[in-house]
């Protein structure tokens, strides 16, 4: 057999064929080359929660280097706000961390009514931190039963999907969008509880505390699934700070660090009685059993908040055209991902100047070259599964 | 070495969800899977979406007055107006004429709409409102656009106004009256 | 077995041939789109609080028919560098093991096939041959990723060959024979089945054949790449259908054997083994057994998450051999004291 990876000869039709299969290979999205051993685990990939390239080379069953390829998703956030109007913005940017719906729209309000000098009533800001933790459950049961599923354990998933139904139900109920509530306004939010909705969501918090019970005893108590993610993807805590991780991959790492807690924030965090929850080991079980304990208090906190829910007005006084006075302000809150922050810049018209959107999982995916070295590919799935991104987080 | 228990008790977990599944009645009724399962059997079964939900703008064709303000707001720009301006009579004998904007065109493409619900919100003169109707898939896309007519029919379906939980101080708003 | 035991009448060689060619097709195909519907459709539904293709016929029985005809209408698609006869050739290898399987069955006194004197030594030797199946499937493909899937197939299998021997092997040293229906009746005079003496023996087996089936928790092979299906990613169509009637039917076939060695095969209890009416209730009872086994089988797939390659080996080499050379010690320390 001729070398097949001499230089082109275009009389020779075994070269030919052989290129031509090599890019018919390609097409399915496994491209592998001889030397180095190229595995592209390419965008269209039924495991990744959207269109993630990882190009990684292997020696064997080891990786020697692995590189995150983003933008595939790239919608072009920070350019269209730049010609919309607030209200419209605050439809569009719900959708950029399409599973923790409601926690996307809050930065971006706080900052506009930072800069507009506007507080919204108790009763507002009581119903936005339900809602913000209610976000944060549904995101959080998707990742519960999807890293099971990376790892081959289906069951895990449906369980996931059918409890979070409660949580989305309830979210519907007051919203009227399930995935994209768009509920926040300047100065407050939109329209009052519905009757009924207080004892409802009660009880579909129960229900989830019944299945973070029961993700306890089907994941994280099987003896297969702590042998595949007990150190696996160590991240010292330095490190992790030193690559800007924040949210739960933070607090697996045993850092104690929760913007819910530390920023000043106008939201009702501070009136409740809440812990935060850290973990020692920084693998990518402790990644699991950080979020799965933040679930469980997400759902008392939401418990708190409505039953301590104070009466009154839910939108200040803001005029029918919302016009922001010119100035420059930052928001960081403690998303379902991590920290999200918007930094809006108004030049006093209809539209931001500028907004930039600080978004977790971008900054979280940055670490992904340093932990994926010298692990093997089946671990590739756990420490990515474990990281939790979601391409329209990344890409924006 | 993988100790026995906690796989145990996974498996238990899954045994246990069965039981719910076929037997959601408890073991001694027959079995029911259709019942104890959480799928709806879409569409010999449906599921109501609550009142608020998000399925598609009806319009009341009496308070619209052709301002353009929704046709302005939308951030997709789906909404397509065309209005004139007539000659009504006047409301007492001897009195002018009064001007009012009667309404020619008033189309929404939900092929583009993105069911954010700002045409609702800025409305001056509550003449959109949502209802929770999402059965209007079409085989062709034209057909996705909704004109007057169409989106005076979905005011059938727009449910009346919930009432609030306790301790609001949000007016519930009341549906106008059916158009003439 | 021949036809004259059971009909009146002696029908000619081909004849037999024939019909036992097409009793051969149905044991193993029945059981086999029983096992798609009742535990791969509706048991890992429900265990997941859904219900399964319910449109397809009266709750969904008619869907592997569905799918059958589904797939028979699909493009028959060769990779460009493959080699067409080894592609072609493997699902056929890996039915080829099923099938001969099934040949030293006993389903009641005198309902077996062949009865082999060597039977269930016979049924180990024959089911190595699904791993050439699996492994011209992944050299076959002519991509690198197949065969590396293909590969570590092979390894899974053979590593997990051991343990299903050896733990057979204590039963027939508790039968005194390799013959299938002399095992069934050594358990009719030892009078209790022989997953009780033999328990350790029984989760050997189990554990080994959800390895030998590539079932979760063992499916690394199968799901590796995270993305397709290792070796089995350039099939599709009717090929795939194949591999896929492959797994199912020797999950059957192999809980057959289970059912056979550990539960009694196709006796019951306080029935005489030897009456006539067992030559045709047999293989009924043999059926119920079989799903018994399945059922298992199908349980830890739906329930456990896969193991990584290395640690998959680690627990076949280190963990279950040694456990099973003790076992068989044990067993032999029993059968000569006692």
């Amino acid at each position: 057999m001729t070398d097949m990876t001499a230089d082109l000869d275009i009389n020779n039709s075994e070269q030919l064929r052989y290129i031509a299969a090599q890019a018919a290979d390609a097409r399915v999205n496994v491209e592998l080359e001889t030397e180095g051993m190229t595995l592209n685990i390419g965008p269209q990939h039924p495991a990744t929660h959207g269109t993630l390239r990882i190009v990684a080379r292997l020696d064997g069953e080891q990786v020697i280097s692995a590189e995150p390829i983003m933008g595939y998703m790239h919608r072009g956030y920070e350019k269209l706000t730049e010609v919309r109007t607030y209200p419209q913005v605050t439809t569009l940017i719900n959708r950029i961390d399409w599973v923790g719906s409601f926690a996307n729209e809050v930065p971006f309000i706080l900052a506009a009514e930072e800069l507009m000098e506007v507080e919204a009533p108790p009763r507002a800001q009581y119903i936005r931190t339900a809602l913000f933790e209610m976000g944060r459950i549904a995101n959080i049961m998707l990742f519960l039963g999807d890293m099971a599923v990376q790892l081959g354990g289906v069951t895990a998933i449906f369980y996931a999907f059918r409890d979070r139904e409660f949580v989305l139900n309830q979210i519907e109920s007051v919203t009227g969008g399930r995935f994209h509530p768009n509920f926040n306004r300047i100065g407050g939010v939109k329209d009052d509880l519905p009757a009924g909705w207080i004892k409802e969501t009660k009880s579909s918090m129960q229900k989830v505390r019944d299945f973070c019970d029961e993700m306890e005893d089907l994941v994280v108590g099987n003896e297969i699934f702590q042998s595949r993610c007990r150190g696996v993807g160590v991240i010292p805590a330095d490190v992790a700070t030193s690559y800007g991780l924040s949210g739960a991959n933070l607090r697996a790492s045993g850092v104690d660090w929760d913007l819910r807690r530390d920023a000043e924030s106008p939201l009702a965090w501070k009136d409740l009685d809440w812990k935060v929850w850290t973990h020692p080991d920084g693998d990518s079980f402790s990644r699991y059993w950080v979020r799965l304990q933040e679930t469980r208090e997400a759902t008392y906190m939401v418990e708190q908040l409505l039953d301590g829910l104070p009466t009154g007005p839910i939108m200040a006084k803001v005029p029918r055209i919302i016009k922001v006075p010119a100035g420059e302000s930052y928001v960081q809150t403690e998303n379902p991902l991590g920290a999200m922050g918007y930094y809006v810049i108004s030049k006093g018209e209809l539209t931001p100047f500028r907004v930039k959107i600080r978004t977790a999982s971008f900054s979280n995916m940055s670490i992904s070259p340093w932990l994926l070295e010298g692990v093997y590919v089946p671990d590739i799935a756990t420490i990515l599964a474990s990281l939790y991104f979601i391409l329209g987080d990344i890409d924006r | 070495m993988p100790q026995l228990p906690g796989m145990l008790v996974g498996l238990g977990v899954t045994a246990k969800t069965f039981f719910k599944t076929v037997f959601p009645d408890g073991p001694t009724k027959p079995p029911a899977p259709s019942k104890g399962a959480h799928t709806v059997q879409y569409p010999h079964e449906k599921e109501a979406p609550p009142a608020r939900a998000r399925g598609v703008i009806a319009l009341h064709h009496d308070n619209c007055t052709a301002c353009m303000l929704c046709a302005r707001e939308c951030p997709d720009w789906c909404i397509y107006i065309e209005g004139h301006k007539e000659l009504a009579p006047p409301r007492r004998a001897g009195g002018k004429p009064r001007q009012k904007n009667k309404l020619d065109r008033f189309d929404i493409d939900f092929a583009l709409c993105m069911y954010c619900g700002i045409c609702v919100d800025v409305c001056p003169f509550d003449a959109l409102f949502w209802s929770p109707e999402f059965e209007f898939s079409e085989m062709k896309i034209a057909d996705m656009l909704h004109d007057k007519g169409r989106l005076a029919d979905w005011m059938h379906t727009v449910p009346e106004y919930p009432a609030y939980e306790a301790g609001a101080e949000v007016k519930i708003k009341k549906l106008p009256s059916p158009s003439s | 077995m021949t036809l004259a035991h059971f009909l009146a009448v002696n029908p000619p060689y081909w004849v037999e041939t024939l019909t036992k060619i097409g009793i051969g097709l149905v044991a193993v195909l029945l059981p086999t789109g029983a096992l798609v519907y009742l535990f791969l459709f509706k048991m890992m539904s429900f265990m997941q609080s859904r219900l399964g293709p319910m449109e397809a016929g009266p709750y969904g029985q008619l869907q592997l028919l569905a799918e059958f005809g589904k797939f028979l209408q699909k493009e028959d698609i060769f990779p460009s560098k493959a080699d067409r006869f080894v592609f072609a050739a493997a699902p056929f290898v890996v039915l080829v093991s099923t099938f001969m399987l099934v040949l030293v069955l006993p389903a009641g006194p005198d309902t077996h096939f062949i009865d082999l004197n060597t039977g269930i030594y016979f049924a180990m030797a024959v089911s190595s041959i699904s791993v050439i199946g699996i492994l011209m499937a992944g050299w076959g493909s002519a991509s690198k990723y197949s065969l590396l899937g293909g590969i570590r197939a092979a390894g899974q299998l053979i590593a997990y060959e051991l343990p299903l021997v050896l733990s057979v092997v204590g039963v027939v040293i508790m039968a005194g024979t390799l013959n299938m229906k002399g095992i069934v009746a050594a358990q009719a005079d030892f009078g209790v089945w022989f997953i009780i003496p033999q328990f350790l023996g029984f989760l050997i087996f189990l554990v080994a054949i959800q390895a030998e089936l590539t079932q979760p928790p063992f499916d690394m092979p199968v799901a590796e790449s995270e993305l397709v299906t290792g070796y089995l990613t350039e099939y599709s169509g009717i090929r795939f259908l194949l591999f896929f009637i492959g797994e199912f039917a020797t999950a059957a076939v192999f809980s057959a054997i289970g059912a056979t060695l550990f539960l009694g095969g196709w006796t019951i209890p306080f029935v005489d083994a030897n009456a006539e009416i067992m030559d045709y209730i047999g293989p009924l009872v043999l059926a119920g057994k079989m799903i018994l086994i399945a059922f298992l089988i199908f349980w830890f797939r739906i329930t456990y998450p896969r193991f990584r390659e290395d640690q998959l080996q680690r627990l076949a080499w280190k963990f279950l051999i040694p456990l099973s050379l003790f076992n068989i010690v044990v067993t032999a320390i029993f059968k000569v004291v006692f």
